[in-house]
């Protein structure tokens, strides 16, 4: 497989200059610049798409009425589009506040922590064919390690901001995560048991060649059920978000956040809900191969690198979706009926899977 | 069961304990007989007076007693009776009855807020609506308003609202 | 610092105490409660109010009877309509008259919208309590709809100051009640809505089943009235056991909680008794809106209302519980006191009670399922 870098770094080789070094360099920096954008914008652009589902969800008018320079749009898409810029300029400008006795340091260290670990999972994540900044061949393992720093961050930040409130919500946090990061990780293993690589270009080339993940085997769909709830649980979204629980806790480990450092944890939160359903497509649902490859149709101008882009950000929109439909329907569990669900319900599942899944390899 | 078997019953129970207000379905009690009748209130069988509807503090402006009526209700036999008691001001202390009814205590603690009304045996007895620290119990008749409250002055300008 | 850490004490953990309040999004208006934490594990709640307290007691012994009624508004300001309602009757109650059949209906007619408007917002904020945002729109919703007939009757939303002592401000505009009858008939599949969305969903269930169990003795003793004692089994309604203006004449039945998903009196009890009274009250509307006379709703209004000494104690059953009204009349045009008593000030002093022992999740939930107003409480 070829990743960005790689690609990059011939074509440095080929301008002549030699310096191999150089080219690294500089081929790092463009590939981070493009990530970075990448999760700027898409996190622009999932708060808008938040908003308009929960907007058809819930009657809300504000998300269909604002435009911008006399477009209101009305239930069209391009309506209230004029409330997400203005939100984003909002964030840009406002008050950041340090409170007095919080240790700023820490605090303000704390969201970078945050977005770093999401940055760094971004980079093993493939968006297509090729399309990816670093094609590690223990890419699951990778994606798992790297995901789990942010935790770190959250507990600096609840802790750093002596607040009360931020110390229930980072403890909560580091909990919640922590004990979710085994069901995926157990629900991880079933593919990597039948595809024997960590390499998401390996198991898109298995799935290709034999059939979508999901449908492999009945374990491997609970798998995928058990994935997206545990995921849905990382990422601290209702009916798991515990963690921020407005009703309680005022705002979680945010509460003392505002402005530009309160975006950037609004920003990660939604580069994760990205990459876990980025993930969930490709490991589950073909990654991108056109939906056609489940009835074994393979059509050769669906495929290559740029359909498969438009394949796999269709399929991770509606796991983006999906999250979003829970979030305005369900209301929320408590502390202990989450760790409850997560330690006697999923756990016992997956690791029953797991066994159960083996078994079925060795068999067919 | 009506008002009058209800002095008939108190005339066997507690000789002496009550007497009628004129002209009204009360009864006044003396606060030294309080805690004996509102044990009577809440136990005989006929009365059970298991709801203390209201607890309500006034200052009549006339001499110089504050006083306390008590709105019961029994949610069983569906009757009701209210009690009042007068104290004198300066040195009003009247019983606690929040063990028996814990409606009570909440009630006491805004007379005692408001009117400077001593609840003896009351559990907490502590202001509930103004401040801790607020000097004077503003619903007496001769209640002045203070000047400063914390150095921030009070305005005593009637004009808006009277 | 080492031989510090030898010093196990330090290492003793806590109980933690929490403000929550008088700022904080769920404790409805700005109560604070002082939380003794042990982990997640609530030990001893202590409900501190008075941070709205605007001496509407103080301030009626300075006012005629007519000029009360609009700060009765300002008490219950979700359920202005009923605390018109309940001063009105309290008035009329000393001054002994009798009020014309109209404005008996009307009241009856304006005191059931509010009380679903009132049940709108307490259920939709529960669903906020819980964590369910949706509801809350949805309800809200719906109230704006209750809201335009209120502003279409006397022109203001929330504080109406439409209930009169001996009749109402105006009679009913010409069509309020076919748009009334509207409302209804799109109002009623609306509660399905509610409880397809919250009322069976399996977390809110978890959420609030055998949550936060009141029991009809305890309630009884600290004076629960309304939804919260109701829930706990109780069938106590003013409406049915006292009737005023003219609920006898209309048939509907009061909800008590039955402990369907758990035990009687618990959370989603008193999150379900609100949710039939919203259909009853349904019920009580359209009987009244078929039954209303035709009159003249000012013909007992007293053009200057003068009481001779007495005293009274009137209770009325609004969306929140009994509320009280005792009025001490001097002989003048002024009470020389008026004693409200608030139905979520006594709801509100079970709390300490019932949430003790459970967790942070918990007391929110059992406190959003009192539905405390505290411009009532601290009045």
């Amino acid at each position: 497989m070829n990743s960005v870098i790689d690609s990059m770094m011939k074509i440095f080789g080929s301008l002549g200059t030699g310096n191999s070094a150089l080219g690294l360099v500089l081929a790092v920096v463009i590939a981070g610049l493009v990530v970075f954008t990448i999760m700027a914008v898409m996190a622009i652009v999932a708060v808008y798409f938040e908003r308009k589902v929960s907007a058809f969800m819930q009657d809300r008018i504000g998300p269909m009425e604002v435009g911008i320079f006399g477009f209101k749009g009305g239930k069209q898409f391009w309506g209230g589009i004029g409330q997400t810029l203005a939100d984003t300029v909002k964030l840009l400008v406002k008050e950041d506040i340090l409170p007095k006795e919080a240790d700023k340091k820490l605090m303000i260290m704390a969201p970078f922590i945050i977005f770093i670990a999401s940055f760094l999972t971004f980079i093993g994540v493939p968006l297509s064919d090729g399309l990816v900044v670093s094609d590690f061949n223990i890419g699951v393992f990778y994606i798992m390690a790297a995901g789990s720093i942010g935790v770190i961050g959250i507990i600096l930040a609840g802790w750093s901001s002596n607040n009360k409130w931020s110390l229930y919500g980072a403890l909560r946090s580091a909990a919640q995560i922590i004990s979710y990061e085994i069901p995926i990780g157990l629900s991880l293993m079933l593919v990597v048991i039948v595809v024997g690589s960590l390499n998401f270009g390996d198991i898109v080339a298995w799935q290709a060649d034999h059939r979508w993940f999901f449908i492999h085997s009945p374990f491997a769909f609970i798998a995928f059920i058990i994935y997206v709830i545990a995921g849905v649980a990382e990422t601290n979204r209702t009916p798991f978000d515990i963690p921020e629980a407005e009703s309680e806790l005022v705002a979680g480990w945010m509460t003392e956040y505002s402005g530009f450092r309160w975006s950037i944890f609004f920003m990660s939160e939604y580069a994760n809900v990205l990459i876990i359903s980025i993930i969930a497509s490709i490991i589950f649902l073909g990654g991108w191969l056109s939906p056609l490859a489940i009835f074994g149709v393979h059509v050769s101008w669906l495929e290559g690198p740029l359909w498969g882009l438009f394949w796999i950000f269709s399929k991770a929109v509606f796991f983006v979706f999906v999250m979003m439909w829970f979030r305005w329907t369900f209301p929320r569990l408590r502390v202990d009926q989450l760790m409850y669900f997560c330690w006697k319900v999923l756990i016992p599942f997956a690791l029953a899977n797991l066994i159960f899944i083996s078994v079925w390899e060795l068999i067919f | 069961m009506e008002f009058n078997q209800i002095i008939e019953l108190f005339e066997i129970r507690c000789p002496g304990c009550v007497t009628v207000v004129e002209g009204q379905q009360a009864l006044t009690v003396q606060a030294e007989k309080w805690p004996e009748v509102a044990k009577i209130l809440s136990e005989d069988p006929d009365l059970t007076f298991d709801s203390l509807m209201c607890l309500t503090g006034y200052d009549k402006g006339t001499g110089d007693a504050l006083g306390v009526a008590y709105n019961f209700h029994s949610m069983s036999k569906l009757h009701k009776l209210e009690i009042r008691i007068e104290v004198p001001r300066e040195s009003a202390e009247i019983p606690s009855v929040a063990n028996i009814w814990r409606a009570a205590d909440w009630h006491e603690r805004e007379v005692y807020d408001l009117f400077g009304i001593t609840f003896t045996g009351h559990p907490d007895l502590k202001r509930i609506l103004l401040p801790d620290d607020w000097e004077g119990y503003p619903l007496r008749k001769d209640y002045e308003t203070p000047d400063y409250y914390h150095g921030m002055p009070i305005p005593k300008d009637k004009t808006g609202w009277e | 610092m080492a031989e510090q850490l030898k010093d196990f004490s330090l290492l003793h953990s806590d109980e933690m105490i929490l403000n929550m309040g008088p700022q904080h999004p769920s404790t409805h208006g700005v109560l604070r409660l002082k939380i003794h934490t042990d982990g997640e594990i609530v030990s001893r709640i202590e409900p501190i109010i008075g941070y709205l307290h605007r001496c509407f007691e103080k301030h009626c012994e300075f006012l005629t009877y007519e000029q009360i009624v609009p700060f009765t508004d300002r008490t219950d300001y979700l359920a202005a309509m009923n605390m018109n309602d309940a001063y009105a009757l309290a008035v009329e109650k000393l001054l002994e008259i009798e009020i014309p059949e109209r404005v008996q209906y009307i009241r009856v007619i304006m005191a059931e919208l509010q009380r679903i408007a009132s049940h709108l917002v307490a259920v939709g904020t529960f669903g906020l309590d819980v964590g369910g945002i949706t509801p809350f729109t949805w309800t809200i919703r719906d109230r704006e709809r209750i809201l335009d007939l209120f502003e279409y009757v006397c022109g203001a939303r929330l504080l109406y100051n439409y209930i009169w002592v001996g009749g109402v401000s105006h009679d009913l505009p010409e069509k309020f009640i076919r748009r009334t009858l509207e409302f209804l008939d799109y109002f009623e599949p609306q509660i399905e809505e509610y409880n397809q969305i919250l009322t069976y969903n399996k977390i809110f269930i978890e959420r609030t089943a055998d949550v936060g169990t009141l029991t009809p003795e305890v309630a009884i003793n600290y004076g629960c009235t309304g939804p919260v004692l109701r829930g706990s089994g109780v069938k106590w309604d003013l409406r049915k056991t006292e009737p005023y203006a003219v609920y006898d004449k209309f048939d509907f039945d009061i909800a008590v909680g039955d402990g369907r998903m758990g035990t009687v009196g618990d959370t989603w009890d008193r999150y379900f008794v609100r949710i039939i009274e919203m259909k009853e009250s349904v019920k009580i509307l359209r009987q009244a809106l078929a039954q209303i006379p035709d009159g003249d709703v000012h013909a007992a209004v007293p053009k200057k209302v003068r009481i001779k000494e007495g005293s009274v104690y009137s209770r009325y059953e609004s969306a929140r519980g009994e509320v009280g009204f005792y009025i001490i009349a001097g002989g003048k045009d002024k009470p020389m006191r008026v004693k409200m008593r608030s139905p979520a000030f006594c709801n509100l002093s079970v709390l300490s009670e019932i949430a003790e022992g459970w967790m942070i999740s918990d007391v929110i939930a059992i406190l959003g399922s009192l539905d405390i107003v505290l411009g009532e409480i601290d009045r």
